[in-house]
């Protein structure tokens, strides 16, 4: 979890998050990447290195080409972050509906 | 009680709302009183809270410290901005997991509704992309599904 920081400053960016979004749909080389944007590769490039430094995508060497994927770890890792923060939420507050009935009963208890 | 929803408004809020069978006061107290935050505000099954410091007060520090006892743990830190008994309560806070996330500014309302309450909380975070990764759901397993769900966050 200690990319978690650079993964956030990664995603803070639409154009690494639209990059992110095509490479979820699979593999693709920086000519493809670049396609979309209006950026010079070298731009395009530079997102990439965020990317990989925050451990979301990784690359490959084919031939002259370095096509990225999703990077598995990082993307597991951020993953399983935010699944906690959802679900521990939901267990948290059933587990206060319990807590509330238990101070309600105390104050019955007190009252009678 | 009630399922718990969460939704968003504008770039960068997050709304979660539960309703509670007890009373504003009740709910209100058991999200500063100490003794009582540790029995719940848990997360996932195995977690406790050895740590729990909350100083009640305008300016007062917040910090939880969590472990599942396998020695894996992280903590927060906060600040409270406001309170007002039984009703609001507004404070700041972050993760450290180590290194902290940002700043997530919180509003939490109690609402008398009908023999119980609602509560209402306002997430207010730094940016689109923060909230955008904090609504990932991640409740099913496998890459395939992350990868979806990321695709549909952004």
């Amino acid at each position: 979890m200690d990319n978690l920081d650079a993964a956030f400053t990664a995603l803070a960016d639409p154009t690494r998050r639209a990059i992110l979004a095509r490479l979820a749909r699979g593999e693709a080389t920086v000519t493809q990447l670049a396609k979309p944007f209006a950026m010079t590769q070298p731009a395009i490039s530079q997102h990439l290195k965020v990317l990989e430094g925050a451990g979301l995508i990784v690359s490959r060497v084919d031939g002259t080409k370095r096509p990225r994927r999703l990077a598995r770890s990082g993307i597991e890792a951020l993953d399983q972050w935010l699944a906690m923060l959802r679900k521990g939420l939901e267990k948290s507050y059933d587990r206060l509906d319990e807590v509330l009935a238990l101070m309600e009963h105390r104050k019955k208890g007190e009252v009678q | 009680m009630s399922k718990m929803t969460l939704k968003t408004e504008g770039d960068k809020y997050v709304i979660v709302t539960r309703r509670f069978a007890a009373s504003p006061e009740a709910v209100y107290r058991a999200h500063i009183e100490p003794a009582l935050v540790q029995k719940w505000m848990l997360g996932p099954e195995g977690w406790t809270m050895p740590v729990c410091i909350n100083e009640g007060k305008p300016g007062g520090k917040i910090r939880y410290e969590w472990t599942n006892g396998k020695g894996q743990g992280f903590y927060l830190t906060g600040e409270f901005l406001e309170l007002q008994p039984y009703s609001r309560i507004v404070h700041v806070e972050r993760m450290h997991l180590p290194n902290p996330t940002p700043d997530n500014h919180v509003e939490t309302r109690f609402e008398p509704d009908g023999t119980g309450t609602l509560m209402t909380m306002r997430m207010t975070l730094p940016d689109a992309a923060t909230r955008a990764a904090m609504l990932s759901t991640g409740m099913e397993k496998g890459m395939e599904a992350s990868y979806v769900r990321l695709e549909t966050l952004l």
